[in-house]
C-alpha cells in the first residue's frame, strides 16, 4: 500500500488527501493550523467540499515537526503549503489597525467580533471582494473596497466573465451593494484613518489590506524542490523536481482543488482532470493580468517607512545595499522571527531582489525543542 | 463559553476563539516592536509573528494560531 503524506490542509491538501485515500493509498494529513480548511476556510469548510474529509485519512492539526524522524514514513509527499498575502509597505502600515485583508477575515473566523466596525478593504485582487462580502455578512460596515488596478483593466476582466457564468454570478453576489473603486490605493494610514488615492481620508476601525498572494515556498525549497520566480516547478502530474515530492495549490480555490486531486490520484487517474486544470490556470492568468500591480505603488514606500517589521528597518537603510544578503548582514532586515516572509516579497517587488535561500528551522522554535533532538 | 484573562482583565469567549481574537476584544495592540511601536496581528495566519503574546508565562506564542482554553492567562508587553 502506498503511504502518502500530505502537508497542508487547505483546499489543495484536502483534495489531495481525499483523492489519495480514494485510490487506496494510506494517507496522513498534517497542518500547523488549529483546524483544517487552510486560510481561506479556517475550519469552516463549505458543505460541498466536506466529502474530502474521508474517514480513512489520518489527520493531525496544530502540529509542529522538529525533525524528519517525527514524520510518518511515506513513499510520496504532497506539499500543499498554500499562500500568504503580499504586503507593500506604505507610511502607517505598521499601525495596529492595519491588517491583511485575508488576515482580518482569518481573525474574524477565529472569533473576532466585527459587527458595527468600519472597515476599508484595499489593495488588489479578487480576494478583496470576497473578504469585503464576508465581513459585511458578519455585520461590518464596509466603507470602500479600493482596488489599485485601473478601471479599464477591471472593466475588461468583468466583460470576460460572461464566459464563466458561475464566476460572474459569484462576483455579482459578492459585489452587490459594495462601493468598489478601481484606481484607488492606500497612500498612508494614521491612527483611526486611511488616506486613499483619489478618495481622500476615511475614518475607519480597520484597514484590511493585501496586494495579492505569495506562495509559501519555504518547505518545498528546504526539501530540495526547485523554485523559480516564487513558484514551485511541477510537471503535468504536479510532481516537483524531487521525484517523490508533489506540490499542489497556490492559486484560486478551483485550481487548488484540481491540482490537489491530480497529485492525490497519481498520473493515471489524474489525467482526466488535466483539461479542467488548464482552464483554471488560464483563468488565474487573466486574474494576474487584470490585477497586475501598477508602477505608482513603487513610490508608496518612503525612506522612513519601515519595511522589516521584525527589526524595524526603514526603507532608506536598505538603499545602500545591492542585494538581500548584504541588506540582511548590515541592517538585520529579514533576520527577525518572520524570517523575511513579510519584507522579502515586499523587497522583491520594490527592489527586484530574489528571495534568499531557506535554512532550517523554517519557523522559529524553542531551544528546548532543538535540544530534545539530541536524545 | 471559555473564561480567559487578557492582561488581568477577565472575559469569556465562545469555543473556537483564537487567542488573538480574545486579545482584540480587549485592545488593538499586541507586541511592542524593537523600537517600541505597538503592533497588531497583521497576517492573521501564523506568518508575520506580530501577534506574539505571553501565554501562561510562556513568551513568544503566536496568538493567531492558538485556540483559547479555560483559564488561559494572556499578557501583552
Amino acid at each position: 500500500m502506498t503511504r502518502t503524506l500530505v502537508i497542508g490542509g487547505g483546499p489543495a491538501g484536502l483534495a489531495a488527501a481525499w483523492a489519495a485515500a480514494q485510490s487506496g493509498q494510506a494517507v496522513t494529513l498534517l497542518d500547523d493550523n488549529p483546524a483544517l480548511g487552510g486560510q481561506i476556510w479556517r475550519g469552516d469548510i463549505p458543505a460541498r467540499y466536506r466529502r474530502f474529509l474521508d474517514p480513512r485519512i489520518t489527520v493531525q492539526t496544530g502540529v509542529q515537526i522538529h525533525s524528519a524522524s517525527q514524520l510518518p514514513p511515506a513513499d510520496r509527499i504532497i506539499l500543499a503549503t498554500g499562500t500568504r498575502e503580499l504586503f507593500l509597505p506604505f507610511p502607517g502600515w505598521t499601525l495596529p489597525h492595519v491588517l491583511g485583508a485575508g488576515g482580518l477575515q482569518a481573525l474574524v473566523k477565529g472569533g473576532l467580533p466585527i459587527a458595527g466596525k468600519r472597515v476599508v478593504v484595499a489593495g488588489s485582487g479578487p480576494l478583496l471582494l470576497a473578504v469585503a462580502a464576508y465581513l459585511r455578512r458578519r455585520g461590518a460596515k464596509i466603507l470602500l473596497v479600493a482596488e489599485q488596478a485601473p478601471y479599464p483593466r477591471i472593466a475588461a476582466f468583468t466583460r470576460g466573465l460572461w464566459r464563466h457564468p458561475a464566476k460572474l454570478l459569484e462576483a455579482a453576489q459578492l459585489g452587490f451593494g459594495l462601493r468598489y473603486r478601481p484606481d484607488s490605493w492606500p497612500l498612508r494610514a494614521d491612527p483611526g484613518s486611511v488616506t486613499l488615492q483619489g478618495h481622500g481620508v476615511l475614518r475607519c476601525d480597520y484597514l484590511a489590506c493585501g496586494f495579492g498572494l505569495v506562495v509559501n515556498t519555504e518547505l518545498p525549497e528546504l526539501l530540495g524542490c526547485r523554485v523559480e520566480n516564487g513558484r514551485v516547478l511541477t510537471d503535468a502530474d504536479q510532481r516537483t523536481t524531487v521525484p517523490h515530492i508533489f506540490f499542489a495549490g497556490a492559486g484560486s480555490v478551483d485550481r487548488s482543488l484540481l491540482e490537489g486531486q491530480i497529485a492525490g490520484f497519481g498520473p493515471e487517474r489524474g489525467r482526466a482532470l488535466h483539461a479542467a486544470r488548464a482552464a483554471a490556470v488560464a483563468f488565474d492568468r487573466c486574474i494576474d493580468i487584470a490585477f497586475a500591480l501598477r508602477s505608482e505603488l513603487l513610490s508608496l514606500t518612503t525612506p522612513e517607512t519601515i519595511v522589516c517589521r521584525c527589526e524595524d528597518v526603514p526603507f532608506g537603510a536598505i538603499w545602500p545595499h545591492r542585494d538581500w544578503r548584504s541588506a540582511k548582514l548590515q541592517t538585520r532586515c529579514g533576520m527577525g522571527p518572520c524570517q523575511g516572509r513579510i519584507c522579502g516579497p515586499a523587497l522583491a517587488h520594490l527592489c527586484g531582489w530574489p528571495a534568499a535561500s531557506v535554512r532550517p528551522p523554517i519557523f522559529p522554535t524553542r531551544l528546548e525543542n532543538l535540544l530534545d533532538l539530541r536524545d | 463559553m471559555i473564561p480567559v484573562t487578557v492582561n488581568g482583565t477577565p472575559l469569556t469567549v465562545p469555543p473556537g476563539t483564537t487567542v488573538a481574537a480574545a486579545v482584540m476584544r480587549i485592545q488593538p495592540a499586541f507586541r511592542r516592536s524593537v523600537t517600541g511601536e505597538s503592533r497588531g496581528p497583521l497576517c492573521g495566519m501564523g506568518i508575520c509573528m506580530e501577534c506574539r503574546v505571553t501565554l501562561n508565562g510562556h513568551p513568544h506564542e503566536r496568538s493567531c494560531q492558538l485556540l483559547c482554553a479555560a483559564g488561559m492567562e494572556i499578557t501583552t508587553p
